[in-house]
């Protein structure tokens, strides 16, 4: 029989971004908090100081600091009728190992989603007319939520993480150097952009040739030291390159540990459970509510922790096959598109261009983990697509990343030999004269496209794999063949005498190939609850006490990475915990 | 493991073997007459103080005496400082009747304090009585009112069970108490002023600055004429706080000292190790008024007599050079020209507390890593990383002879040795053996 | 204010079981900031050692590796081969440490028929050492089946028409080897080996970083950021510098 802990007021699943964020508001408004992490603790000094990180072999290529597929894999196929496989190695399941989830090793370009991305449903039906919403393939819906309701909550997670990078548009105003077409902000960054490096110098000077508006993406590494509203102290970025699937040394990159654990761990009501994988959601005999969570703790006991609130805030996958294995709403089916658990999976749709140049000098090792210049002409809807046969776009980004020089080596331009003499004589030179245009592409959620536990695999304690069935959708294959065309255009006018075009979706989805790592959608926030798993408020419509936050929630997956909208939700979620749902448990929106 | 009450080191236990032999009749050593004001009749344990004030100012004499440190957040005991001759208990503190102070009466309780005696005979000066002393009787009965308010805590200690003979001899303190132990209640210097005597005051009496930042003979007395000079506690060093512009706080401005010990930082440095933690347990509770008390007081000391040194001359080139060593180590932290990141970590441009002649902090935090002060007003509590794993002992002192020597600095060079013997002291891992050492080796 | 939050939450539930239920000791419970200031074990890096090979130990097959490797990667003006550079060594290594046993890898069968197609990359079950021993088996085989002298012995040009075979799919080395795939996997190897840290046994004297200007296990480059397009001329520094 289990075990069972002290009750606690609250239980959070998996301490990353959302569990730390909402911690941190639940435990200041007074409330008991325990989480449950399935990692170990990791901190910067004791884990991943400056003096252990800049190490490509063990960070980049063996992914230390990511979840092995051992622990955490899922099955994936393109189309029902096939029998899924499962991811053996690293794939694009990015997740985190130790306390601080992916928000430890994230490469930090912390963007908020367009107004757009929020009502594609409707505003595409609005501009395009009905049919370019429902073409048969995808399955759009509202977020029941809207930019301008989340707008103090990106705010929010902006101060606590210190962003670097420049407003576009404050209170409706458009400003010099910053996105024009972002949805409008309050007030400026928290910290200036980093600094432009080269392939940003001469991506800046193509672009605003062509008529574009490049701009520096918004990041989590931070151009100057920060003071957050917790009063948390934070570093400056010093330029290492090495920051996605590596820790910070230097407390510059924005993370649970950087941002909040200062402040939350030290809190009397808080704890967290380390090395414990939760399992279950259990339910309550009432059917309306649940009871706590039962997790695997790292003897391999079942361990139950009631709670009067449970939050998920795992990994979108791990949040998906919770809510599967628990039973809480019903699966996704999607021959006739009922049920809510599991559905509107989506991804990243990448396409762009890699590019090479004679005799440039770009340091490629000087650089930041979100350092880079973006346009946005051809992202959501900032572009008339009436003639077009997509709806949705891409950010179309260069990258000043970093120079690792075991990934690098397969970055030569066509023809080159991979191996052998020419192959170093080619190699020492393109090492300093490379880049890449990368066209971060929405995503739009198909009928087909859904996770649901697979009969086949099992994860080491016994509990069903997650299956993924999913396959680009053709409006987002166009997408993403029109804005590689125009990354090529880019890659010309910048002067590269190497072009190689890239386009993931021109082939079948895959898990193996890694196009992303953001992975979104299986527990869908929405205003129906026919077609949502979880309320605005990502409350559960069907346990009133369980919410289940992170990117699980986007009902679609915009062209920018999903952090900042994650952190946004989650801090909205936990206010109306402690401001409204405490005082009056219950549901917060009427079915 | 807490830093802070191994500075008991310091008071030379065995001390008191040497003395104990030659014991004499020191009247003034042992007068606990001025004690007589304590009421003797009502024991903790059978009173509660209804004195909501003198409970509030009592709580605040506890914060500025630290009792926390040794006693635990719940003053039942039960902290072992450790010494070379074993380790010493800290006793429970909580009004329990059988194993806490519950049976003393408020008398026992000033005669503990103020005097070293404690209901089991005398006490070690691991328990700075020899600075509590000071504690003028108005703040005693404070105390006295507060600690009836403690929950008892059943939580029986043997606190000398660790040391053997004859340093268990508890009686044999006298001795040292003959020799080192000034008897003395707190008096007011008239020709100076209200603020300066309340600095005084805290500083010598329930801060007892003088037990770390003091240093001390082979007995374990305070060295004469090194008053606050600095004093080193084995694996960690207390720096000068004398009035000293180059070693001391001479050229640190009072609110800079007020702000390093109401928050754990200032815009140079970062406490760590035994500051850290007094500030977190005592000084960032301390009015602002007392902290500005005890900045100008330490402004007014006397400077002590360490001098200033010439930076060495560096080799700033090459693979194996110091500069390359904080390039690659240091900088992204320490910044590139040791001007540090504000709120988070120390510089070291205009930094004193690097310079003092005995480098022991700088090598300890290399060798173990270290934590800054986590306080209300600064929570981060940023980490130092540790390098023994990566840093042989001559890369370490290269590295620390430059961060000592550059931006205006100057330092005495740091010892190899020095870095060998606090390697060992402190457990410290060797450096890792690449494969490359062995190739060259082969 | 938080009181009456309290409050309303116990109308959930029993909150007061919080106090009668035995603590479960069990658990790996974190309250309060970890207080550790010295590198966690489990971080410290795990530098290769030379003290003699522990999984290539068969001659024949290192034979060949070395020879394939020094192909991949051979000595000239920019540098010198795989092997001198240790790539040899450092392979080992990797063999004899988790990655060589698969440690992260999910392996639960079955390995379905389709699996490759379905991901568009090969998928394995077995671990990279069982690959190695079972690839470098099957090449000798091939070799001693289809030449007249083992693989290491053979002209330079024929050991690149083989390792081009092998590359593009024009040889199969039968014997159940994925052959394009213990092709990559050693094009990868020899890469790793010759740009990692040389702590790791490979890029002896950093001679991979200087081949291409990377300054290696560097943290800082604030002092260069600004110097756009300029050639920096770093020195390469290895995480662990030697003695």
């Amino acid at each position: 029989m289990a075990s069972k802990r002290p009750k606690a007021d609250v239980v959070i699943v998996g301490l990353g971004w959302s569990g730390a964020l909402m911690a941190e508001e639940l435990t200041r408004a007074g409330l008991n908090v325990v989480a449950i992490d399935r990692g170990a603790w990791q901190d910067t000094s004791t884990h991943t100081p400056p003096a252990v990180n800049p190490d490509e072999l063990r960070w980049s290529s063996r992914k230390e600091l990511l979840s092995p597929p051992k622990d955490n894999t899922m099955t994936f196929r393109n189309r029902l009728d096939q029998v899924a496989v499962p991811q053996r190695d690293y794939g694009i399941l990015e997740l985190g190992k130790g306390v601080g989830g992916a928000g430890f090793h994230w490469a930090g370009m912390a963007w908020r989603f367009n107004p757009w991305d929020f009502e594609v449903r409707t505003r595409t039906i609005e501009r395009y007319g009905i049919e370019r919403a429902e073409d048969g393939e995808l399955q759009l819906q509202d977020w029941g939520v809207t930019y301008d309701e989340l707008e103090p909550f990106y705010d929010r997670f902006e101060r606590i993480a210190g962003i670097s990078g420049t407003a576009g548009n404050i209170n409706g105003e458009i400003k010099p150097g910053g996105n024009p077409y972002e949805g409008p902000r309050t007030r400026e960054y928290p910290t200036p952009e980093l600094k432009t490096l080269r392939m940003m110098e001469i991506f800046n000077d193509a672009t605003r040739k062509m008529g574009h508006t490049p701009f520096t993406i918004p990041a989590a590494n931070l151009s100057e030291p920060w003071v957050n509203p917790l009063g948390v102290a934070m570093g400056a970025c010093s330029y290492c390159g090495f920051c996605l699937a590596y820790g910070c040394g230097n407390y510059s990159k924005s993370s649970p540990q950087a941002c909040i654990f200062p402040a939350l761990m030290r809190r009397p009501n808080f704890s967290v459970i380390t090395e414990g994988c939760v399992i279950r959601v259990n339910k309550a005999e009432d059917g309306q509510t649940v009871t706590g969570v039962t997790y695997i703790d790292k003897g391999g006991r079942e361990v139950e922790q009631p709670a009067d609130i449970v939050c998920l805030t795992a990994f979108m996958v791990d949040n998906t096959r919770i809510m599967l294995n628990s039973e809480i709403s019903e699966p996704y089916n999607p021959n006739t598109q009922e049920g809510v658990v599991g559905r509107n999976f989506s991804f990243q749709t990448i396409s762009g261009a890699h590019m090479w140049f004679e005799d440039e000098q770009i340091n490629p090792f000087v650089g930041a983990g979100a350092l880079g210049s973006q346009i946005d002409d051809y992202n959501g809807d900032n572009f008339d697509h009436s003639d077009l046969d997509f709806i949705g776009g891409a950010g179309i980004l260069t990258l000043s990343r970093d120079g690792l020089p075991i990934a690098r080596a397969e970055s030569l331009p066509e023809g080159t030999p991979r191996w052998g003499s020419d192959f170093k004589k080619a190699y020492a030179k393109y090492y300093q004269n490379y880049g890449i245009l990368f066209n971060q592409g929405s995503s739009m959620p198909t009928r087909t496209g859904y996770l649901d536990l697979d009969p086949n695999y099992k994860d080491k304690f016994g509990v069903p794999l997650l299956r993924l069935t999913y396959d680009y959708a053709q409006n987002d294959r166009n997408m993403a063949a029109y804005t590689m065309d125009r990354a090529v255009e880019i890659a010309e006018q910048m002067g590269a005498s190497h072009i190689t075009p890239f386009n993931f979706a021109a082939e079948p989805f895959t898990t193996a190939k890694i196009a992303s790592d953001h992975v979104i959608g299986g527990v869908p926030m929405g205003a129906d609850p026919a077609t949502s798993a979880v309320n605005p408020w990502l409350q559960s419509w069907d346990a009133h006490n369980l919410f289940v936050v992170g990117a699980s929630a986007f009902p679609n997956n915009a062209g920018y990475n999903p952090t900042g909208t994650v952190g946004a939700l989650a801090i909205r979620t936990a206010r109306a915990i402690h401001e409204r749902y405490v005082q009056n448990p219950g549901p917060l929106v009427e079915s | 493991m807490s830093n802070r009450k191994r500075t008991a080191i310091a008071l030379g236990v065995g001390a008191a073997v040497v003395v104990a032999g030659a014991f004499v009749w020191a009247w003034p050593t042992f007068d606990i007459s001025r004690s007589d004001v304590a009421d003797d009749e009502t024991r903790l344990a059978d009173f509660t103080s209804q004195d909501e004030d003198a409970i509030a100012r009592g709580e605040y004499v506890m914060r500025l005496g630290d009792c926390m440190a040794c006693h635990e957040e719940n003053f039942g005991g039960g902290y072992t400082v450790s010494t070379p001759f074993g380790g010493i208990v800290a006793s429970n503190i909580s009004p329990d009747i059988d194993s806490g102070i519950g049976n003393m009466t408020e008398r026992d309780f000033f005669n503990a304090l103020r005097h070293g005696r404690g209901s089991k005979g005398l006490l070690y000066p691991a328990m700075p009585y020899t600075e509590y002393t000071k504690l003028t009787d108005r703040d005693m009965h404070d105390l006295w009112a507060y600690m009836s308010t403690i929950e008892p805590v059943d939580n029986a200690i043997d606190e000398i069970a660790d040391l053997g003979f004859p340093y268990n001899i508890r009686l044999a303190m006298a001795g040292w108490n003959v020799l080192f132990f000034d008897n003395e209640g707190f008096d007011e210097h008239p020709d100076q002023d209200e603020q300066w005597n309340r600095g005084r005051y805290i500083v010598n009496g329930p801060g007892h600055c003088a037990t770390c930042h003091t240093s001390r003979n082979f007995l374990g007395g305070p060295k004469d004429g090194e008053y606050l000079s600095g004093g080193g506690l084995d694996i960690w060093f207390a720096p000068d706080i004398t009035s000293n512009p180059h070693t001391g706080i001479g050229s640190t401005s009072t609110q800079e000292l007020v702000e390093y010990l109401k928050t754990g930082a200032n815009s140079t440095s970062f406490a760590t190790g035994p500051m850290a933690e007094a500030i977190e347990h005592s000084t960032q509770y301390f009015t602002d008024d007392d902290l500005e008390a005890v900045a100008s007081y330490l402004k007014a000391t006397a400077p002590s007599s360490n001098v200033r040194h010439e930076p060495m001359t560096l080799n700033n080139e090459g693979p194996k050079s110091g500069a390359l060593a904080y390039e690659v180590n240091c900088s992204a932290c320490h910044g590139v020209a040791g001007e540090g990141m504000a709120n988070i970590v120390p510089a070291f441009e205009g930094n004193n507390a690097l310079l003092a002649d005995d480098p022991t902090n700088l090598i300890h935090v290399m060798l173990m890593g270290g934590r800054a002060a986590h306080t209300q007003a600064r929570p981060t509590g940023a980490g130092m990383p540790s390098f023994a794993w990566k840093m042989n002992d001559e890369e370490i002192a290269t590295v620390l002879d430059h961060v000592r020597n550059s931006w205006g600095n100057g330092a005495a060079p740091v010892s190899v040795e020095r870095v060998a013997e606090l390697r060992s002291q402190l457990a410290a891992r060797d450096k890792l053996a690449t494969p490359q050492d062995e190739a060259h080796t082969d | 204010m938080k009181m009456n939050r309290r409050e309303a939450l116990r109308s959930l539930g029993a909150l007061t079981a919080s106090v009668t239920v035995a603590p479960y000791l069990g658990a790996n419970e974190v309250k309060g900031f970890p207080q550790g200031t010295v590198l966690d074990e489990e971080f410290v890096p795990t530098p290769s050692h030379t003290g003699g090979l522990q999984v290539l130990n068969n001659d024949a097959h290192r034979r060949t590796l070395a020879a394939v490797f020094d192909r991949f990667i051979p000595a000239d003006e920019l540098g010198p081969s795989a092997t001198q550079a240790g790539c040899i060594e450092f392979l080992d290594a990797q063999l004899a440490g988790p990655w060589g046993e698969g440690a992260t890898m999910y392996r639960d069968t079955p390995l379905q028929p389709h699996a490759e197609e379905l991901t568009q990359l090969p998928q394995f079950i077995a671990t990279p050492r069982e690959r190695y021993e079972t690839g470098l088996e099957a090449l000798n085989k091939w070799v001693s089946d289809n030449e007249d002298a083992e693989f290491a012995d053979l002209a330079p040009e024929r050991q690149d028409e083989i390792l081009t075979g092998m590359e593009q799919g024009d040889i199969d080395l039968g014997q159940g080897v994925h052959t394009k795939a213990f092709f990559e996997m050693m094009l990868l190897s020899v890469r790793e080996g010759y740009f990692s840290d040389p702590i790791y046994g490979g890029n002896r004297d950093m001679a991979g970083w200087k081949m291409i200007g990377f300054p290696g296990a560097r943290y800082d480059y604030r002092l260069y950021a600004d110097r756009t397009g300029e050639k920096l001329d770093l020195i390469p520094v290895s995480l662990i510098p030697q003695d």
